[in-house]
């Protein structure tokens, strides 16, 4: 696919109007990279399909759908967290962290820098929840050994291999300092 | 997922209301079992009643010679308390190899012992413990709490506010991690406190139990030699893909060796 279908910033879809059943509908606020966003939204919506489907923010994948795979890791209150297997009304009053929030601009986040020099992806579909991961991995103080790094990123899984250079890419911004 | 409403009361009481006013609604701690049944349209409930908002079930304390942990404290925080981590030390390394980072960080103490699967870690712990599981109505013994596969007896409408565990005077946890799922395929908890020796094993059987052969060795000679020829019987064991239960039933020696180990 070319750059093209891959816009930093999707403009923000609209909110699709009110399905025409009897199920329960929730008016709620979404705190997202520091906007705020005023959504209506079937209860059953889990935090990933909101950030997807209702503000376009297509960061963060959904993987297992299941909590094991951790492509959809975004930060909650700066908690790393399962996305898919949050629902969306129950982070109200939370801010929530993306991917897409990470920039500063134009300038990478150092750990998405990282992750280009260590060549830490093939595929690229597990990335920004290992990136995100790895923010969250280096503030938690879980970045000292290689070792300590794999288990504290055991939660995303990588189906191409890319852990050692995943490995490589947390040690680098530990070492310069943090993320 | 079927529809639900959802609600988030701010208080014991509410949510004890709306669990009694409908009998189809279900508590939701940390959604991390919740939402994958629901997903996999295994239950059908007319509306979520989302616990995250109630001050009472949460906080760790220390009343006495027991530690209280409310029900939704989440994983990571039992595994980095500075309260658990001195009185209970084996209790916050058992939860600190609870899944993922992402799950400890969502899912719940309350949400795993009122689920009860088999292979979950803290069951374990409770039974060794002899820990006491605190309802809105009562108060449960954990050798009564823990039925079945997925079933405690607690009734429909009832919710765990928190668990006591009695502070023992050593401790240990050993288990043997799925390699993909990180599930327990045999976990051993060990504890030497003011209820005597308490042995506790998850993730062999349908349900959590104690092995009191084991128990009485180790009240008479605290040693991982104490336990090294004792055979758990294999008849009642999970056999799946993982492991036969023959394997599983070898796994309870070896883990409870290196639990004893582990407590010193
Ligand atoms: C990828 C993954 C890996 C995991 N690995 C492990 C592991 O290694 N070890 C382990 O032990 N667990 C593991 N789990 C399970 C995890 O620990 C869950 O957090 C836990 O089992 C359920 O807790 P919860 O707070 O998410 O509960 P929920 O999913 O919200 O609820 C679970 C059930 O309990 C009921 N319930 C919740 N709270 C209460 C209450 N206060 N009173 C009455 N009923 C209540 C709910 O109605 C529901 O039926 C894993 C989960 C995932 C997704």
């Amino acid at each position: 696919m070319s750059e093209a279908h891959h816009p930093a910033a999707a403009p923000p879809r609209a909110v699709p109007p009110a399905p025409d059943g009897d199920w329960p509908i929730a008016t709620l606020t979404l705190r997202v990279n520091g906007q705020a966003h005023r959504l209506a939204m079937d209860t059953r919506t889990t935090l990933l399909d909101a950030l997807r489907d209702h503000l376009g923010l297509t960061g963060a994948k959904p993987g297992c759908n299941q909590g094991a795979c951790g492509a959809c890791t975004v930060l909650i209150d700066g908690k790393r967290m399962n996305a898919c297997l949050t629902l969306a009304v129950a982070t109200q009053g939370q801010e929530i962290t993306t991917i897409e929030g990470l920039a500063e601009g134009e300038a990478l986040h150092p750990m998405q820098q990282a992750f280009i020099d260590h060549d830490a992806f093939q595929c690229g579909y597990c990335t920004p929840g290992q990136i995100i991961s790895a923010v969250a991995c280096i503030r938690e103080g879980h970045a000292g050994s290689a070792e300590e790094i794999r288990e504290f990123m055991s939660g995303n899984l990588c189906r191409c291999g890319a852990y050692p250079n995943i490995v490589k890419a947390v040690q680098d911004v530990a070492a310069k300092g943090g993320a | 997922m079927y529809d639900f409403a959802y609600h988030k009361p701010s208080s014991l009481a509410d949510a004890v209301k709306l669990l009694a006013e409908d009998p189809d609604a279900k508590p939701i701690s940390g959604g991390m079992t919740l939402l994958p049944a629901l997903k996999h349209r295994l239950n059908m409930p007319t509306a979520l009643i989302d616990l995250s908002g109630i001050a009472e079930l949460r906080g760790i304390k220390r009343e006495g010679d027991a530690i209280v942990i409310g029900a939704m404290v989440k994983h990571f925080e039992v595994a980095t308390d500075p309260q658990i981590m001195a009185a209970i030390p084996a209790l916050a390394r058992m939860a600190a190899t609870i899944g993922d980072t992402q799950v400890r960080n969502r899912g719940t103490i309350g949400g795993s012992l009122a689920n009860n699967d088999p292979a979950a870690d803290y069951p374990a712990a409770a039974l060794a413990l002899g820990a006491t599981l605190i309802t809105d109505r009562r108060q449960i013994p954990a050798d009564d709490f823990f039925v079945g596969m997925f079933t405690t007896a607690m009734e429909p409408g009832e919710l765990l506010i928190g668990v006591s565990f009695p502070i023992p005077e050593k401790a240990g946890y050993a288990k043997l991690r799925n390699p993909a799922s990180r599930y327990s395929m045999t976990g051993v908890f060990v504890a030497k406190g003011p209820k005597g020796v308490g042995v506790g094993v998850n993730g062999a059987a349908s349900c959590a139990f104690r092995q009191k052969e084991m128990e009485a060795a180790l009240a008479a000679n605290w040693s991982p030699e104490a336990v090294a020829n004792i055979r758990q019987p294999a008849n009642d064991l999970n056999s799946d893909i993982h492991g036969s239960a023959e394997y599983r039933a070898n796994l309870v020696t070896v883990m409870a060796k290196r639990a004893v180990a582990d407590a010193g």
